[in-house]
């Protein structure tokens, strides 16, 4: 019959217009502004540098090994090491960055530098409103922007910054019971030398 | 063999002169027309309704993919392939994946495997959905079957954006495995998806398949034979619904398909309404696949030990990988030198290829059916130009 | 698919054409096939044509660029020092490269069967670039030879419409060719490296600096 088909469909449509009021899986829209959807937890948008402890200028997790600037896929990274050193949060001497930008403008969010980090100290962000007028300055980070607490990180990505700190735990412990063995082979065979610093105190 | 190419194509026909009836109209469609999916331009002539010539467009897009790649690092090149036909990034990577494991010589551990496949079905299934969407948008029918499309390609979005971090932008593979295993609760979440798109499916039958307006616009148009289409390299959907029996699973059984029992839905005519319909069966075939590889997924590794992803430098030589991407034959020929990057890095494009045969299916057509062939064609602009 | 069949199937066939089989050093083992660009054509016909081979499908067609490129070899020759003979290792510098490639990958849509690697090669890289075009036997090569021609500046003889694709008309250079120079088009960018870097300190050098 000519209209059958045109029908049917229209009895398709009313269906999923009224299943809307009752059914979730037929209005799955938010009203956006007001109502937003629950975080996934794996979503990633810019990278941040993660920092221990609450200074995040003695914290940063970075070294400065300029691994992720060079693997960067579109070189929006853009990293000046330090000459000195500085301790770091187990009280070890390590470079530090003394500048390190972040183009979003450029940055695909690809993670590559979260990837081939060896430090596990740029992870992904989860923010996303951060529209500019200014294509310069408003979207290029700089290092303190991008320095976000460890515990926002745990916050973000609950599961990942889990085992991240697991590991990070694993390592440290590793290190000072080494320092430990070390000190105490020193203390049996006395020397005129200090025990090393490293590792041993936080 | 066949009888189109024994004699010379003419690419370029000639228009009669002296023409006492009318004018011929040269209309501009594009690059910013709301049909085009994209920044694509075609110059077409007219003569009334009817187009008598028609002249695609190209480069609106071009950022030479290619030439960057010559510049990244093996692992560098992996997120510009999600840009490239960047509804379907998933399968991108799977492609240059593919091509970079035999170029190397590299083996990917099962679960990687079964992974693969989830996501590049899952891929197939919302580049299909929003692909069919688009199709009725472009007949006229605006609004609502995109929208019931789109509601269903966007669940597998989510699914995209809780496993690989992003919704279109995926990056999710790498030579040698997997990027990231699945998150606790992410299969019982896609199996969920993968039970209640059979339901869709029929909702989207019942709603268009029989419509009389839809077969009226669709069936006899931008007929493609099946001689054409070989000849013309069309591949994937395209080339099926002309009857070319070439499916890539079924033909070079890469990563794990020679497990999964399936159909390859074939099409007679050739037409829009079978580029269409074999989409819709595809769908279904797809999540035949997706239930058995949901099944069957074993547990293990999903990076292959021995693979450097960082500083990979594999042996001089080249490698051509190709894999049945939602739009087609999506390849990657790439050649080493030895060096952390490529030499020649060269995506072959099912999008552009697919064209070729735009002109031959839009002479004699009226204007609005440029839209829906065009549209049928399935393209991606990011892919066209490169 | 034996290679070294084809090729003394084409021989036998296409008199006069001259193949050679380019090995391939990857796991993949694609080897491919060197066509001189007279016979071509004819050998392609072949392939495309005869009934035990029906490479239908043209899958892939690209361009390579080969610049010259100096690989010095060290050689032992055995030399008359002082009127003594000594072993001497010598550096023999050897030229390879200087031509434009072209590359086909051919497929077999009825057999099942494939890829055949086609190579064809021009004499250098700024006269001599003429190479037949495959299009008259595979229409899918249509686009592909605009996108070589484009990028690379082959020139396709036979090809019904040799046009720039993706670059715009009136472009002059070829981008994909190994040796092109980037335009000057300098906008500040704040995190510059490598050659962009290097671009944007001339700028400031050539501003008076900033």
């Amino acid at each position: 019959m000519l209209g059958e088909g045109i029908l049917k469909g229209l009895t398709e449509t009313a269906r999923n217009f009224l299943g809307s009021y009752v059914n979730k899986d037929r209005l799955t829209t938010v009203q956006f502004p007001e109502e937003r959807l629950p975080q996934i937890e794996a979503t990633r948008d810019f990278p941040f540098l993660v920092y221990d402890g609450s200074d995040w200028q003695a914290g940063l997790r970075c070294v400065s090994c300029q691994i992720c600037e060079k693997e960067c896929p579109p070189k929006c990274i853009y990293i000046e090491k330090s000459k000195d050193k500085k301790p770091d949060v187990t009280g070890k001497l390590q470079f530090y960055p003394t500048t390190f930008d972040i183009d979003i403008s450029v940055c695909m969010s690809c993670q590559i530098c979260v990837e081939v980090c060896p430090f596990d100290a740029i992870k992904m962000n989860v923010e996303f409103e951060m529209s500019s007028e200014d294509r310069f300055g408003g979207l290029l980070l700089r290092k303190e922007q991008l320095a976000k607490s460890n515990e926002y990180y745990n916050k973000i990505h609950p599961t990942e910054a889990a085992a991240v700190d697991a590991a990070l735990a694993e390592e440290r412990a590793k290190v000072e019971a080494k320092a430990r063995q070390a000190a105490e082979a020193k203390a049996a065979t006395p020397a005129p030398v200090a025990a090393p610093v490293a590792g041993e105190t936080k | 063999m066949s009888v189109l190419t024994d004699t010379p194509i003419d690419l370029t026909p000639d228009l009669p002169n002296d023409r006492s009836e009318g004018q011929l109209l040269e209309v501009s469609m594009g690059p910013q027309h709301p049909s085009t999916h994209g920044v694509f331009r075609m110059d077409v002539t007219l003569d009334g309704e009817k187009v008598v010539k028609l002249k695609p467009v190209f480069g609106y897009l071009h950022r030479n993919h290619e030439k960057i790649a010559e510049n990244e690092s093996y692992l560098g090149c992996m997120p510009y392939t999600d840009r490239l036909d960047y509804i379907c990034s998933i399968t991108n990577n799977w492609a240059y994946a593919l091509a970079v494991e035999t170029l190397a010589g590299i083996q990917v551990p099962e679960r990687a495997e079964y992974l693969r496949v989830i996501t590049g079905e899952l891929t197939r299934l919302q580049n299909h959905a929003g692909l069919v969407g688009f199709l009725m948008q472009d007949m006229g029918a605006s609004g609502t079957p995109l929208m019931y499309a789109f509601r269903e390609r966007e669940k597998v979005l989510d699914l995209f954006e809780a496993l690989t971090g992003a919704r279109m932008m995926c990056n999710y593979m790498r030579f040698g495995g997997c990027r990231v295993d699945v998150p606790s609760g992410w299969l019982q979440a896609a199996q969920k998806v993968i039970d209640g798109f059979p339901k869709f499916l029929d909702e989207f039958e019942s709603l268009l398949m029989s419509n009389e307006i839809l077969m009226a616009r669709t069936q006899g148009v931008g007929v493609v034979t099946r001689e054409q289409a070989i000849n013309a390299g069309i591949s994937g959907p395209m080339a099926r619904a002309s009857g070319v029996n070439y499916d890539l699973r079924k033909v070079d059984k890469y990563g794990i398909y020679d497990r999964f029992s399936f159909r390859v839905p074939l099409g007679e005519h050739g037409d829009v309404y079978d580029r269409y319909m074999l989409r819709v069966l595809e769908m279904r075939e797809s999540i035949e696949i997706l239930k058995q590889a949901m099944r069957d997924l074993p547990a293990g590794p999903i990076m292959d030990p021995n693979t450097k992803i960082r500083g990979f430098r594999p042996k001089a030589g080249e490698a051509y990988g190709r894999i049945e991407g939602p739009k087609g034959e999506l390849g990657f020929y790439l050649i080493s030198d030895g060096s952390p990057n490529p030499y020649r890095f060269r995506v072959r494009p099912p999008s552009l290829i697919n064209l070729t045969l735009l002109e031959d299916m839009c002479l004699g057509q009226n204007v609005a059916d440029i839209v829906i062939i065009l549209g049928s064609v399935d393209i991606v602009l990011g892919e066209v130009d490169r | 698919m034996n290679l070294e069949e084809i090729k003394s199937e084409i021989e036998t066939n296409v008199p006069g054409c001259r193949l050679e089989i380019i090995p391939n050093g990857s796991p993949s083992g694609q080897h491919s096939l060197l066509v001189d660009a007279d016979h071509a054509f004819a050998a392609a016909a072949y392939l495309r044509d005869a009934p035990n081979r029906q490479f239908d499908y043209c899958s892939n067609a690209t361009g390579i660029d080969w610049p010259i490129k100096e690989v010095s070899t060290k050689v032992k020759t055995k030399k008359i020092v002082d009127g003594v003979e000594k072993d001497v290792d010598e550096v023999v510098k050897t030229q390879t490269g200087g031509y434009l490639e072209v590359v086909y990958h051919l497929f077999s849509v009825e057999l099942r069967q494939g890829p055949l690697v086609l190579r064809m090669r021009t004499e250098d890289r700024a006269e001599r670039i003429h190479l037949p075009s495959l299009t008259p036997l595979w229409r899918s090569a249509e686009y592909q030879e605009r996108e070589i021609f484009d990028l690379y500046g082959v020139m396709f003889d036979g090809h019904p419409d040799l046009r720039r694709l993706l670059m715009w008309e009136g472009f002059e250079d070829h981008p994909m060719r190994r040796d092109y120079v980037d335009p000057d088009d300098y906008e500040y960018e704040p995190t510059a490296h490598d050659e962009v870097l290097k671009r944007a300190q001339a700028h400031v050098a050539a501003e008076g600096g900033r």
